[in-house]
């Protein structure tokens, strides 16, 4: 079987819902496909208040930002299609794209492609690292706050950025006690208001220290950690063992860019977004001109910035089909402004740069 | 050691669907129906999912969203079942599957 659309949205997170729902609300027949079963991409995992925007949902807890964006999504339906559990696998040089679900192959021919696919985990390397039970942070949240069930009884923490530490605090949450949190750096990653709850709860942490090796032979029974120097190398002699069922990598994220390469998008590594990122302008057109793309996949940042550019991603992508209009402009400078405000302060700083970066670069090529 | 069911959780509700069983490895187990076979037995207390084609590491529960095919098992008769992703059903036989697996013809 095959189908057809005007604007086909890959990735059901705050950015894809974004996207997708700004085309609909436009104008554009609009079709969106997610491989999980529930809508809303990282946020079904959050259960914490959100930083950000104040009139771009900070302070509400992530799951409730996903099932506003469910309901606008429900409210668009004439000309929104939604396939949960499809994967999109494959682009083909005739603007068509390869969907899997649970048994059956189709293609989708569209007009516009807005790739939202987020992004993967980083691992570590270090001795047993593939034992069962050590997990990465997204499966910890998925097994935990999706299906109800908690990990391990006793887990270490490795990574002290934000998500080490919400996931952290989620965890304790739910009834595990983390037995320590592990960092690199001489000091934590995340902000402040994150690592001093988890630190009033009594969690240890344990800056400029690594993990060398998980202890077990056919699951986690143990860790264990060592000292390292100012070049991260491991001190000798300063090697210890914690007892933990379970491990718990928090140590970033990557853009998932491979449908990017398959549509012959040009790419970029920029390090302040995570890596290999599609080259993209202001209104989030990457180098094939049918191809937009927005949130994570396009350099690792948050929730509202990627419902930011997943509008504008939509307004853009449905004026190219429909000609200029002067709502979907309207938009995408309302999404401007906010994302400077985001963006500015030390905070941003990184990410400033990062996005700087990608923009000058679209202008040399 | 208590389960690792969340019962009470200050922020989540999970509702309780129904009860049913299935057999792992020959062995009747509990779980919910319709939640992942992985996230069944991973409440069950089962870790190991399988061993490793080649060098017959052990394998378990991993990205959780059906990326990683860790957690590959036979279920029904049929080999690499993503069990993170596939939804329980009363009566299930699931097994640790040998290598690579055999596809019946
Ligand atoms: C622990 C944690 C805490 C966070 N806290 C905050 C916070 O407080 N405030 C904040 O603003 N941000 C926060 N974030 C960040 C925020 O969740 C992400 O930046 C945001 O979800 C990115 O949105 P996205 O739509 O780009 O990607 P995602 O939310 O990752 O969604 C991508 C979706 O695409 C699907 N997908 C991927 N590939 C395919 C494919 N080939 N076919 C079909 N579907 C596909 C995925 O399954 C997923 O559903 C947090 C993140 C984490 C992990």
């Amino acid at each position: 079987m095959s189908r057809k659309t005007e604007v086909f949205v890959i990735g059901g997170g705050p950015a894809g819902l974004s996207a997708a729902i700004v085309a609909a609300e436009l104008g554009a027949e609009t079709l969106l496909v997610d491989d999980s079963a529930k809508l809303g991409g990282q946020l079904i995992k959050q259960t914490h208040r959100f930083f950000g925007s104040s009139n771009r949902d900070a302070g509400i807890r992530g799951i409730s930002i996903a099932s506003k964006l469910c309901k606008d999504v429900e409210n668009l339906k004439g000309r929104l299609t939604v396939l949960k559990n499809t994967a999109a696998v494959g682009f083909y040089s005739n603007n068509e794209v390869g969907i899997l679900s649970q048994n059956a192959y189709e293609r989708v021919a569209y007009q516009r492609a807005i790739v939202c696919t987020g992004a993967t985990e980083n691992s570590l390397a270090f001795e047993n690292n593939d034992l069962p039970g050590v997990y990465g942070a997204g499966g910890v949240q998925t097994l935990m706050n999706v299906h109800g069930i908690r990990p391990g009884h006793k887990i270490l923490m490795v990574g002290s950025g934000n998500i080490g530490l919400i996931v952290s605090y989620q965890l304790i949450q739910a009834g595990v006690e983390v037995v320590g949190l592990v960092e690199g750096l001489p000091t934590i990653g995340g902000y402040l208001v994150h690592a001093s709850k988890i630190r009033r709860l009594g969690v240890p942490i344990y800056t400029s220290h690594t993990i060398l090796q998980a202890i077990g032979e056919t699951h986690v029974e143990g860790a264990t950690l060592s000292r390292v120097d100012e070049r991260f190398q491991p001190v000798p002699n300063t090697e210890f063992e914690i007892k933990c069922d379970c491990i718990c990598l928090a140590v970033g994220l990557t853009p998932l860019i491979d449908l990017f390469q398959q549509a012959h998008c040009r790419m970029v590594h920029i390090g302040e977004l995570g890596g290999l990122v599609p080259l993209h302008d202001s209104g989030m057109k990457t180098t094939n001109p049918d191809v937009y793309v927005a949130g994570d996949a396009s350099g690792i940042e948050e929730a509202t910035t990627a419902i930011l550019g997943g509008r504008i991603a939509g307004a853009r992508a449905y004026e190219s089909l429909h000609g200029k209009s002067e709502k979907a402009d309207q938009i995408v400078a309302e999404a401007k402004e906010e994302l400077k405000t985001l963006r500015s302060g030390s905070t941003g700083e990184r990410i400033r740069w990062g996005r700087e970066r990608v923009l000058k670069e679209v202008g040399a090529c | 050691m208590s389960s690792l069911r969340i019962e009470a959780h200050p922020v989540l509700d999970f509702p309780t669907p129904k009860k049913v069983k299935f057999f792992f490895e020959g062995k009747e187990y509990e779980g919910y129906e319709g939640e992942p076979i992985a996230a069944a037995l991973h409440a069950a207390g089962v870790k190991m999912l399988r061993r490793s084609p080649q060098k017959n590491r052990a394998r378990g529960f991993f990205c959780a969203i059906g990326r990683c095919s860790s957690c590959i098992m036979e279920v029904d008769g049929e080999v690499n079942i993503m069990t993170c992703i596939t939804p329980l059903k009363e009566g299930m036989q699931v097994k640790m599957q040998k290598g690579h697996g055999t596809i019946k013809p």
